[in-house]
């Protein structure tokens, strides 16, 4: 239980010590420090908690509950009042809404339900709280050298580095207790201060954009907030309990609704179809601050509820109807998203389309739950924690080496920034290719969705053939091999290099040792939360572990090339090369450079013809969820 | 199985496959000739060919391609292992997926305007196959319960009697995999359709040859899936497969090249039409 409430204050510690720290060397030392140790917290956690059940605590008491609630009230007024003084009358209107409930809650409502045990750990929680440790504390110690660059190249941004470090590691504390936490007034607590940290974060750069988005993300979630509190009320005036554990097992007449409230919360938090432009806006933040939010934090919050509830719609009466159209959200989120994905040339937007498609697979096997879809929705968040944050991280030191994150301007990149790219390729491959990571996940969500529902199948077959489009070309780019490309590798700060080299080995620990994360992360979870297993055939696992090395062995000719040299010819170029590499004589007389540019099918995959289509579909979903529990 | 009969049968495939694909080439150029009034080469053209480009001096533009155009050769081979060695269909479909990622690769990496321009025609050819591929193998498990085409092959009754649309929509779809016109978009065998070769403009000697067997180790595959549709009756089943060959054969010679557009958009309507309704039909009966 100490570990637990270490990752739980700690983090928050080193927030307020950062607050105070003055930039260099010293704050160098405390966000490594701290970052080591919220890691290494996490895997002592892990230590203690596998190959055991799961472990209630009573963790606090009255003081304690009291304390949340002045925290949150006081973070809540907070809020109010920024957005009065930026006229952000909505969000404010919202804010104060959320706090009202909160404060009548408090007052009418809280004797009404008891919790015996406010926090808990279990196998779940662990993968959670990995993720958020180790991923997490990585991508602040990215962000170190990160933000030094950020403002040489954002001369206009007033440095507030002292405050950004702040709200990252308060983050990381947040979303340790949004996971750790049984009583639901307490999970909602963290889940509104995930929402505002992200606010901040977002809104760094304080510029009228980056304002605008922050605002837009901060509306969306408090109206999954709101949706949050009012189930916590239901739930005590009609079940009588806020403890997450009960849900299951409740009477599905008082639970049903509530626990469609809270799956609707997941979903805004996880920026699903119609709530995913708040995500989109969110990439004007430093990108490390991009990466957090899609990897390890925020979305990640959002289907970690998903996936806690699945076994309330498997078990609740009437809960499959429920979990039914959350999984055709997700599903509708998962085509539509990959599709928009491949009209997009921003890298950064590509990979927030990318990400808002795979937590709608995520919340399609969670919303369908039963053993095998907990398993591949499990196993999809720990891959895409991985690899996302990489890519993110990659696109970001790519963006201040080279000077564009646009995905045309990497042609190449293999030559001028070989081990950024490495990373990148790992990340990418990771991402979508057999034998590895995300598709040992797409595959079992086929699997398991056959058996489920069938016809869900067809948005995971177009879905994964546009992923593919995206990823390729993208990946294509990458690997164009140019005449004597300069290297500009030395201009990469070093704990950046860092980062990137610990995230893409770590994508490829994870996909190599796969079977041993299921056997003693999943199984025991999904065992002990449907009393049935689910084991992957030995064979296949076989099969996949030797594609892994066959691609492995055949990659090394392009690792370690060999000492024969000899001579290559220029590619054809219509006949009239000249003797400079890619370039050839034009018609007009002149000599013209080659340059190719991709396709992006924009009157096919347009966002502007799928996202409104997008936000219709899902609206009716959500509008007919809510509408048949009611 | 046992894995003394998973081994015969991979090597069977991987001795028989080439042979087999190669010989249904040399028919397939001795047919169109017949059709287009020609008399045509000899039977085994084909490995002709492939030999003589063996023995080509081997032209590449850079020191990556043919690490590709391996890679790709080797997964066409895994893909056809897992299928013919009674594995995992889905299994099988990726890794061909993944072997179709590295050709693409290959001509990316030569940063050539044709090679590119075929190379993305070949992703645009797969974003529009893959839904129906993955749709056949979801279609053979709700029928089978299965997804290891070693169960499927035992199957007692004809897969084809409950997924006729399935089957149709593959039919149709395999066009793009035999890289058949109308859908030859990437790169074309028929010299009327393209000046410089699409996908394959960079590849020369070896690599070309490797290509060209690869291509011969695909078919076979596909028709294995085929296959599979009348596995219960194994004479209605070799009929039907060489007479979806002869299909193709026959379309190709009927038709000229269509847009990209088309291609994509003909097939992902197929595969909604006749792909899903049959998924839909199964799901309620």
């Amino acid at each position: 239980m100490q570990t637990v409430v270490f990752l739980i204050l700690f983090p928050l510690a080193a927030a307020f010590l950062l607050l105070a720290v003055p930039r260099g060397r010293i704050r160098t030392i405390v966000v490594s420090v701290s970052a080591a140790l919220i890691a290494l917290a996490a895997i002592v956690l892990t230590a203690q908690v596998l190959g055991r059940e799961a472990q209630f605590f009573e963790a606090g008491g009255h003081v304690t509950d009291v304390l949340i609630f002045a925290a949150e009230a006081a973070l809540g007024l907070i809020i109010t009042v920024i957005s009065f003084r930026r006229r952000q009358y909505l969000a404010a209107a919202l804010m104060l809404a959320s706090l009202i409930m909160t404060v009548v809650y408090e007052v009418k409502l809280a004797g009404e339900a008891r919790v015996t045990y406010n926090l808990f750990v279990d196998n779940l929680s662990v993968v959670m709280a990995l993720i958020i440790g180790v991923i997490g504390s990585l991508i602040a110690f990215f962000a170190l050298g990160y933000m030094e660059a950020y403002h040489r190249h954002h001369p206009d941004v007033p440095d507030r580095s002292n405050f950004f470090f702040f709200i990252v590691f308060a983050f990381l504390g947040a979303m340790n207790g949004l996971v750790f936490a049984n009583n639901l007034l307490w999970l909602f607590f963290f889940w509104e201060v995930t929402t505002f940290c992200s606010f901040f974060l977002i809104g760094y750069g304080r510029d009228a954009v980056a304002t605008r988005n922050a605002f837009l993300a901060l509306k969306f979630n408090l109206i999954g907030g709101l949706a949050f509190s009012a189930a916590i009320c239901l739930l005590t005036l009609n079940a009588h309990t806020v403890a997450l554990s009960e849900l299951p097992s409740a009477a599905a007449g008082a639970v049903l609704l509530p626990v469609a409230l809270l799956a609707f919360a997941g979903l805004t938090k996880s920026a699903q179809m119609p709530f995913s432009a708040w995500l989109l806006g969110a990439m004007v933040a430093p990108t490390p601050v991009s990466a957090l939010l899609h990897s390890s934090t925020m979305v990640k919050a959002g289907v970690y509820l998903v996936i806690r509830l699945s076994p309330v719609f498997t078990f609740v009466d009437g809960g499959k109807t429920v979990g039914l159209f959350v999984a055709l959200v997700g599903a509708v989120t998962f085509l539509l998203a990959s599709c928009m994905a491949v009209s997009q040339g921003d890298a950064k937007r590509v990979l927030a389309y990318s990400t808002i498609a795979n937590l709608g697979l995520i919340i399609l096997c969670a919303g369908l739950g039963g053993p095998k879809l907990t398993w591949a929705a499990i196993m999809l968040v720990i891959f895409h924690a991985i690899a996302k944050s990489l890519l993110f991280l990659a696109v970001g030191t790519v963006e201040h080496a080279a000077g564009s994150r646009q995905i045309e301007s990497m042609d190449g990149l293999v030559g001028y920034l070989p081990r950024v790219a490495a990373a990148m390729i790992v990340g990418i491959a990771g991402m979508f290719l057999a034998p590895f990571g995300m598709l040992i996940s797409k595959w079992a969500t086929l699997e398991g969705l056959v058996d489920a529902n069938p016809i869900l199948t067809i948005f995971v077959a177009f879905g994964s053939a546009v992923t593919l489009m995206f990823w390729v070309k993208w990946l294509g780019k990458i690997l164009i091999i140019k005449s004597a490309p300069e290297n500009i590798e030395t201009h990469v700060p070093g704990t950046q290099s860092v980062t990137l080299g610990v995230l893409s080995l770590m994508t490829a620990l994870v996909c190599v040792l796969f079977p041993l994360v299921s056997k003693y992360f999943l199984e025991p979870f999904i065992l002990a939360t449907y009393s049935s297993g689910y084991w992957q055939n030995a064979q296949n696992i076989a099969i996949l572990l030797i594609m892994m090395a066959v691609v492995l062995i055949l990659s090394l000719p392009l690792v370690f090339p060999g000492q024969k040299e000899r001579s290559f010819r220029p590619q054809y170029l219509g006949g009239a090369n000249l003797a400079a590499k890619e370039k050839f004589h034009g018609a007009m007389g002149q000599d013209i450079q080659v340059t190719l540019k991709s396709m992006y099918l924009q009157n096919i995959f347009g966002e502007s013809r799928l996202f409104p289509l997008g936000v219709v579909s899902s609206l009716i979903l959500i509008i007919i969820m809510l509408g048949v529990v009611v | 199985m046992n894995i003394a009969t998973t081994v015969l049968a991979i090597l069977i495939y991987l001795i028989a496959a080439p042979l087999v694909g190669g010989l249904l080439a040399g028919v397939d150029r001795i047919i169109s000739a017949r059709m287009q009034g020609r008399y045509g080469p000899p039977l085994l053209q084909p490995f002709y060919d492939v030999l003589k480009l063996w023995q080509k001096e081997n032209i590449l533009v850079n020191r990556q391609q043919k690490v590709y155009v391996l890679s790709f050769f080797v997964f066409v081979l895994v893909a056809g292992g897992i299928m013919f060695g009674g594995g995992d269909l889905l299994l099988a479909v990726f890794a061909l997926t993944l072997a179709g990622v590295f050709l693409v690769i290959a001509a990316y990496s030569t940063f050539s305007p044709y090679a590119h321009i075929g190379a993305e025609r070949e992703m645009l050819q797969m974003v529009a196959y893959e839904p129906m591929v993955i749709l056949t193998t979801v279609g053979m498990y709700m029928t089978t319960k299965s997804f290891s085409s070693f169960d499927i092959v035992q199957e007692e009754s004809l897969l084809f009697l409950r997924l006729p649309f399935i089957f149709l929509g593959f039919l149709f779809i395999l066009t793009i995999k035999f890289r058949k016109s109308p859908f030859d978009i990437s790169m074309s065998h028929h010299a009327h359709q393209e000046i410089v070769r699409g996908l394959t403009t960079e590849f020369s000697g070896r690599d070309l040859a490797l290509i060209e067997v690869a291509h011969w180790y695909e078919n076979v595959f596909l028709l294995g899936l085929v296959y599979l549709f009348f596995a219960a009756v194994p004479a209605v089943a070799v009929t039907v497969t060489l007479a979806t060959y002869f299909l193709e054969v026959f379309i190709d010679n009927n038709n000229a090249r269509l847009k990209w557009q088309h291609a994509l958009g003909s097939a992902w309507l197929v595969t909604l039409v006749l792909g899903v309704s049959n998924v839909i039909l199964l799901a309620f009966r």
